[in-house]
């Protein structure tokens, strides 16, 4: 039978090709046409090949000085922001009520913050920790407690640390929350039976059968502390000096504050490429968790 | 090992002041032997696994006292009790081994190394897990996981009784036989007071020495397999056990006399005080009326159709309204669909009320 060519099924793929070039291609090549090349205002380009990635992953160079100083900063303040939240979250999640009018009380309390939009939530943070007129700045004062966020760079951290606990901690809580409820009575009540003590439930059921939704919400956790940008931006600017100056701020300085498309570009490009691959390697790893190496039905 | 006494026992789900006839369990006394094998048997909803999860511990009884050898264990918890429950669908915990499994009932009752290592390769043993022993548990198929669950319930050397839960509901047909063959072994070689909750006769009747029959959060009997198939103590009891199930006819009843749409039936005892405004009806099981040709001293009855089961055949007739079935002797054949019935007296019962009236001799 002779096959007949018909290429016409190539214009039924052209709108989504159209929608994705504009949403995601073309944004995306104009970075990387900024990144290669230099500018000095009046629309005129120079071809600057791989400079900037040079500069930007040397760290003698003041690009990539500024750039390594941010990284260390962001991955410092992700680590410490999931060392919390996650166990955090975890707890909350196992103290909360599994039946009865509670259990929507406690999801209506937790959701709250996570509704609240982020430059609010900076700008609640900012005002409850002055020192002057906000409650927590002010009552640790009256403590005698020398706190301030504004000249002191720990006190911008706890700061900063204490408001993502308080508007992301929820987020864990939550999902830990659904994990553990579809957990069967039957495994409770065979951990009763072999006389299992709290923390042997917890270990042998309870963190087990959570493991795929927190593999998730270290996942979330992990990249939206990693872009972070509008609470510290609102709290503290970035400061005290560059203290709290994170990735995406620095980024921020550097293209719009400074005009400097290039390095900017080139930034962005490896920013980019890092959240990429920790998204993979996060992607790999949860796809693999529970999956056996060697499928065996295992009959007896 | 313990005997277990039930002392005025009763549940509702909806606490001690709802409505008595909305308990799951209606109030109860009885005694489980130590060292017998019980079976807990009836349909879905009857408070089997209520009175189950009560005598584990799990369920905290509205009213009555649980007796474990005449020590009141109603306000302990499970782990307190010594019991071992095992549940209708496998329970493993994921993250280890099949071995550790088996020896995590050891462990949390801190047992010392040596006696875990010896007393989870005699299980493994006993189950044919020996071989899986060093595999994670999750990898398995349902049997086999089941047989972890089970496994869990048996480790113990020192349990007061263990209970199952229709634990042979997700394992396949050939297995179910093997698996049940091995707990009567197990029950012979332990001597461990095991109670097993089913709704399926043939699990029950086989498993068990004694069986008890639940309806409606009530024991409507309880005796030998022998003793619900000879002598059923309520007529849901006829009709539950035995396939077919008994025939329930609505019957007039004097003296040594039973009458079925007019027909007279002979009882080998006496019935002269029947209780007055009851709903009297006689019980016969299939297997205790024969299929005849018609004659007159027989009931006049119309087949509707023969179920041949292999070994027996059953006639399923009509008499009148009343529908019944009866058994075929073997190599009868039918010139007609008109038959005569032959009741034998002895297997005869009457039921007022849906109770079994005790002739006299």
């Amino acid at each position: 039978m002779e096959k007949i060519v018909n290429q016409k099924a190539w214009l039924l793929v052209l709108p989504v090709f159209v929608l994705v070039a504009f949403s995601a291609i073309i944004p995306l090549m104009t970075v990387v046409n900024y990144s290669v090349q230099d500018t000095f205002g009046n629309n005129q380009f120079f071809w600057n090949g791989v400079g900037w990635y040079k500069d930007l992953l040397d760290p003698s160079t003041e690009l990539g000085g500024r750039f390594f100083a941010s990284l260390w900063r962001n991955l410092l303040f992700s680590a410490a922001v999931l060392a919390i939240e996650i166990p955090l979250g975890i707890l909350v999640a196992l103290s909360m009520p599994r039946e009865g009018w509670r259990v929507a009380a406690c999801l209506i309390i937790l959701a709250l913050p996570l509704l609240i939009p982020w430059n609010v939530v900076g700008t609640i943070w900012q005002i409850f920790g002055r020192s002057d007129i906000g409650l927590l700045g002010y009552t640790l004062n009256l403590f005698g407690l020398n706190y301030n966020y504004v000249a002191n760079p720990l006190d911008a951290w706890l700061t900063i640390i204490a408001m993502d606990v308080w508007h992301w901690t929820s987020l864990v809580a939550l999902l830990c929350y659904a994990g553990l409820k579809s957990i069967p009575e039957a495994y409770y009540q065979a951990a009763h039976i072999d006389g299992a003590s709290r923390w042997a439930v917890f270990t042998a059921i309870q963190l087990p059968k959570m493991k795929r939704v927190l593999l998730i919400a270290f996942l979330l956790r992990f990249m939206d502390s990693f872009m972070i940008y509008t609470e510290p931006f609102v709290v503290t600017g970035g400061g005290p000096g560059n203290s709290t100056t994170f990735l995406s701020i620095e980024l921020v300085k550097l293209a719009l504050g400074q005009f400097d498309l290039g390095k900017a570009a080139a930034m962005s490009i490896v920013y980019n490429l890092i959240v990429l691959i920790v998204c993979w390697v996060f992607y790999t790893v949860m796809t693999n968790v529970g999956t056996e190496r060697r499928p065996e039905t295992g009959g007896v | 090992m313990a005997r277990i006494d039930l002392v005025d026992l009763a549940h509702s789900y909806h606490g001690p002041a709802a409505d008595p006839a909305t308990y799951a369990l209606k109030p109860m006394s009885m005694t489980w032997r130590q060292g017998g094998a019980y079976a807990l048997l009836g349909p879905s909803g009857c408070g089997k696994t209520t009175l189950l999860n009560i005598i584990s511990g799990l369920v905290k009884p509205s009213r009555g006292r649980i007796l474990f050898d005449q020590r009141d264990v109603t306000p302990l918890s499970t782990q307190r009790r010594n019991i071992a429950q095992v549940f209708q669908f496998p329970v493993i915990y994921d993250t280890m081994t099949v071995a550790e499994n088996l020896a995590f009932p050891l462990k949390n009752r801190g047992l010392r190394g040596e006696q875990i290592a010896s007393r989870v390769a005699e299980i493994a043993q006993l189950l044919d897990l020996t071989p899986h022993l060093k595999r994670k548990a999750t990898r398995l198929s349902a049997d086999a996981k089941q047989k972890i669950s089970l496994g869990r319930g048996l480790v113990r050397p020192d349990v007061a009784a263990i209970l199952f839960d229709e634990p042979l509901t997700v394992i396949d047909p050939h297995l179910k036989w093997e698996l049940r063959s091995k707990l009567k072994a197990l029950h012979r070689a332990l001597d461990l007071t095991m109670i097993y909750v089913t709704h399926d006769q043939t699990e029950a009747l086989t498993f068990a020495d004694t069986v008890v029959v639940m309806q409606d959060g009530m024991v409507v009997q309880s005796g030998t397999p022998q003793d619900l198939f000879e002598k059923p103590a309520h007529t849901f009891v006829g009709y539950f056990i035995g396939s077919p199930g008994m025939n329930i006819l609505p019957a007039t009843v004097q003296g040594r006399r039973a009458h079925l749409s007019g027909h007279p039936i002979a009882l080998t005892r006496a019935y002269d005080r029947l209780p007055a405004g009851a709903r009297i009806e006689i019980g016969v099981r299939p297997e205790f009326v024969r299929v005849a040709a018609p004659a007159p001293n027989l009931l006049n009855a119309r087949i509707e159709r023969i179920d041949d089961l292999g070994r027996t055949r059953f006639a399923r007739v009509r008499v009148g309204e009343q529908k019944l079935a009866a058994q075929v002797p073997n190599g009868m054949s039918f010139a007609g669909a008109d038959v005569g019935l032959d009741f034998d007296p002895a297997h005869v019962h009457v039921y007022a009320d849906s109770r079994l009236v005790e002739g006299a001799a």
